[in-house]
């Protein structure tokens, strides 16, 4: 069996855009929405919750056949608790200034739902491998619509990437006036509604029948 | 008194868990099709939120923050066990939502048959943890966090219960086919978060 499969590969590619973690299966957007204000902590955020995934589903799955079943949410919790710990000590560490930013959202990766879906929805029956590429795809299918989120929201809000001032602000002499909508959350809620309507516009059959 | 009212009426509506830092979405969208479920919802959140709040202020207070154990021995005073906070809290929570299952079970049958199906469903709600470590980082005091517990379960279900009533009536509007469902909610509950904004700046 080759390492990049067809299994292997739809593990990882899926979640982008068939089966996107947000946009169709509504999982772990509390943070989606709270730390998208600026690409920076956006960027910080997408890099952990793709790590705990990915590592979270690994170990889940490596110890599938010895988790008694009905503690397994338990033991689930304690592997991905321990993984939030290990990503929190880390940023800390290194990236003191994001952290303060992230505040207690890195903590709420424990309570994303992206995160105990896989573990319990695909890491519980399959083998290591490819329960480690579908956590980093489900990764990057969060990353995705979180980057997008963010990049609107930093570069309308206030016309600025990366703290790079793109647009040069009225404030200072310039010709843009930054958008205080899209720093607030109610802007938040827009640009993914939009998001939704784009992606379920491009495929249609995501389309919910009421 | 006035200090405690003040915090109740900030975690209700001025920085309402649900609107304002966005907690507890997942169950917030997927629950609210009907103003019946998100009553239940609404007050196992509340109950829920009441309890597991203090209960971790407690055992943050009481074990893990730096110089806590200094009441076992004073040769304890150096430890700092804060980094534990994420397993701690996250463990009292679910083994709290499944005592009060329990109590309600035995005691109150009526209401564990209303609240019963939420229950299991709060554990992994990001509005319950996210509430105790905003309680660790604005360093409440017990009684504080009581207040900010109930006060922040009261404006997670007003907020449940208003999306899910304008949801009910939803169905009569004819909404774009790509739009329908999840966007459409994402638009209503931004509509809503900018009406909440309204709130800002209140105080006794």
């Amino acid at each position: 069996m080759s390492a990049f499969g067809k299994a292997e590969r739809q593990a990882l590619i899926d979640p982008l855009f068939n089966d996107n973690p947000i946009a169709l299966q509504v999982l772990g957007i509390c943070s989606a929405l709270a730390v998208t204000t600026t690409m920076e902590t956006t960027v910080v955020m997408c890099i952990a919750l793709t790590a705990v995934t990915a590592l979270s589903s690994a170990s889940v799955s490596a110890i599938r056949l010895y988790i008694p079943h009905s503690i397994r949410i338990i033991v689930q919790m304690t592997i991905i608790a321990s993984l939030v710990i290990v990503v929190d000590q880390v940023q800390q560490a290194y990236l003191f200034d994001i952290s303060t930013q992230l505040t207690v959202f890195v903590g709420l990766i424990i309570t994303n739902w992206i995160v105990m879906g896989r573990a319990e929805g695909y890491a519980m029956q399959n083998p290591v491998w490819p329960s480690f590429l579908d956590g980093v795809g489900n990764g990057a299918g969060y990353s995705l619509i979180l980057l997008g989120t963010g990049f609107i929201r930093e570069l309308l809000g206030s016309g600025a990437l990366f703290k790079y001032q793109l647009l040069s602000l009225t404030s200072e002499g310039g010709w843009y006036s930054p958008n205080g909508l899209m720093v607030l959350s109610p802007g938040a809620f827009f640009i993914i509604g939009f998001f939704i309507w784009g992606l379920r516009t491009w495929k249609p059959d995501q389309v919910e029948e009421e | 008194m006035e200090h405690y009212l003040n915090l109740a009426i900030k975690a209700a509506f001025v920085e309402n868990l649900a609107l304002s830092f966005f907690l507890g979405m997942c169950t917030f969208l997927a629950c609210s099709k009907k103003v019946e479920t998100a009553i239940g919802l609404g007050a196992a959140v509340i109950f829920v939120l009441g309890i597991t709040v203090p209960m971790n202020n407690i055992v943050y207070n009481g074990l893990l923050r730096e110089g806590a154990l200094a009441w076992i021995h004073p040769s304890l005073e150096e430890l700092d066990f804060a980094f534990l906070g994420f397993l701690s809290y996250i463990a009292i929570i679910a083994a709290m939502v499944q005592l009060v299952e329990m109590t309600l079970d035995k005691y109150v049958p009526k209401l564990y048959v209303a609240l019963g199906v939420f229950l299991p469903l709060i554990t992994v709600n990001c509005a319950i943890l996210g509430a105790s470590l905003f309680m660790v980082e604005r360093d409440y005091t017990l009684a504080e966090s009581s207040v900010f517990g109930l006060g922040g379960g009261v404006g997670w279900a007003l907020a449940i219960v208003a999306l899910a009533a304008v949801r009910e009536k939803m169905r009569y509007s004819n909404v774009p086919a790509g739009l329908r469902g999840l966007g459409i909610t994402f638009i209503l509950t931004g509509l809503m978060a900018i009406g909440f904004l309204g709130f800002s700046g209140i105080q006794l």
